[in-house]
């Protein structure tokens, strides 16, 4: 799953490969010789930044996670561990990319856009469900353990199996779908400011599944929504824009055996979401609009 | 959920140390609700043993002498129980504490300051549990 371009890894260490691959003239040749010249190098840089790593310069232990059922050495979890050269700023995902460019190609995780946007990123850092992103290393104790998210199925090192993530997140209609829209085609359905304010949190979810992850219910409870989708459900729930049938409709959604009322308010997703969205809260409000729904004084 | 192999522990209770205030909060109001249950089917055990003190004569009940009686002074004299009464007493302070809790959670008031509120249940259920000792204890020696 590397999006690295092959030929960024020959311009990291000109200096290394120029001797042997300046001489040799085709292409085809020049890239076997440095991938087999890379490969020694590579034990070679392991063994010198472990010395480094003695030697008191600054770099960080990372532990990481391997995994992969389809090689037969690799079908027993281990823990591999590098000692990434430290810089001002580093993230547990700049280590993971160094790990994985400088020691181990093999390395697997998910990443895309480095800045908290994407979601592709969750890792289980230090015994917490963060975004390699969004972590720096120096807030974190060493040495720093990264393994993937808990309660998902594992596909290979970092990688888990979404799947059944989405398909929860989908149950909820998770995209705006109001009764009826304004005559004029290009017409805009606008939102009070008040309306948005209150959604506004709701908004920010990057569909990363740090908080399904955490949550202890979701794991024992495979129907259960979980906190991402409940989530989703009141940000169009709670927009006014779209209309009282089916406003109703959501809340029927959310008020099944394993909607909102499995939530028993462990704080777990709070605590863990990198967006900071305050899920519980919008969870309790929605048991409440459940309630409401259902309660009639006649 | 279905895994590709066994994680073991690392995805339950073997991460105790890393566990939050909410999450113990639930464990904690899960295990004294269960302690709670099981002491009120002792409790209503001990008290049937009363019933036949209802029948006896006045003047046995008189004298204290009956077998409701002897029964819980019998009872109160162990060492074991007093104790026992300082736990059961925590446990139900701490319920009744994070019952409130929780309700103020239902109602999604403070809900950003849950930790301090489960904080602040158990330190007040430390106190009174403290302040009790000499009532429970007295006379057991």
């Amino acid at each position: 799953m590397s999006t690295q371009p092959p030929q960024q890894e020959h311009e990291e260490s000109p200096a290394d490969s120029v001797d042997e691959t300046e001489s040799t003239p085709p292409a085809q040749q020049r890239r076997e010789d440095a991938k087999a010249d890379k490969r020694g190098r590579d034990a070679q840089r392991q063994a010198e930044d472990d010395a480094a790593a003695k030697r008191d310069e600054p770099t960080r232990h990372i532990k990481v996670f391997r995994y992969d059922p389809e090689i037969e050495g690799k079908q027993e979890p281990r823990f591999d561990d590098f000692h990434v050269p430290f810089t001002k700023g580093m993230t547990v995902l700049d280590a993971l990319i160094y790990a994985r460019d400088e020691y181990d190609p093999s390395l697997t995780f998910r990443h895309s856009c480095r800045q908290a946007v994407c979601g592709s990123d969750a890792f289980f850092v230090n015994g917490e469900q963060r975004l390699g992103c969004q972590t720096q290393l120096s807030d974190l104790n060493e040495p720093v353990r990264i393994e993937p998210l808990p309660h998902q199925e594992v596909v290979k090192d970092l990688v888990v199996d979404m799947d059944h993530f989405y398909e929860e997140m989908e149950a909820v209609d998770p995209y705006f779908d109001p009764d009826e829209t304004p005559d004029g085609e290009l017409a805009e359905q606008r939102q009070s400011r008040a309306n948005r304010e209150k959604i506004k949190m709701s908004t920010r979810c990057i569909w990363c599944g740090a908080c399904f992850s955490s949550c202890n219910i979701a794991a024992g409870d495979n129907q259960y929504l979980g906190p991402a989708a409940l989530n989703k459900a009141y940000r169009f729930a709670m927009d006014e824009r779209e209309g009282e049938a089916k406003t109703q409709d959501r809340l029927e959604t959310i008020e099944q055996e394993h909607g909102v009322w499995r939530c028993q308010t462990q704080f777990s997703c709070t605590n863990v979401c990198p967006k900071d969205i305050p899920l519980t809260e919008h969870i309790q409000e929605l048991k409440r609009e459940a309630v409401k729904k259902n309660l009639k004084f006649w | 959920m279905s895994q590709s192999y066994n994680r073991g522990l690392i995805e339950d209770f073997g991460r105790w140390r890393e566990f939050s205030a909410g999450m113990w909060a639930w464990i904690f109001h899960k295990f004294t609700g269960w302690v709670l249950v099981g002491y009120l089917f002792t409790h209503i055990a001990v008290l049937s043993t009363a019933i036949p003190a209802s029948s006896q004569d006045a003047a046995v009940l008189a004298a204290n002498e009956d077998i409701y009686t002897t029964t819980i002074v019998a009872l109160e004299s162990l060492l074991v129980v007093r104790i026992l009464e300082v736990g059961l007493l925590a446990v139900a302070v701490f319920h009744i504490l994070n019952g409130l809790r929780l309700l103020f959670v239902d109602l999604g008031i403070g809900l950003e300051s849950q930790d301090k509120s489960f904080y602040a249940s158990l330190i007040l259920t430390g106190a009174i549990t403290v302040a009790s000792v000499p009532t429970f204890i007295a006379g057991a020696f």
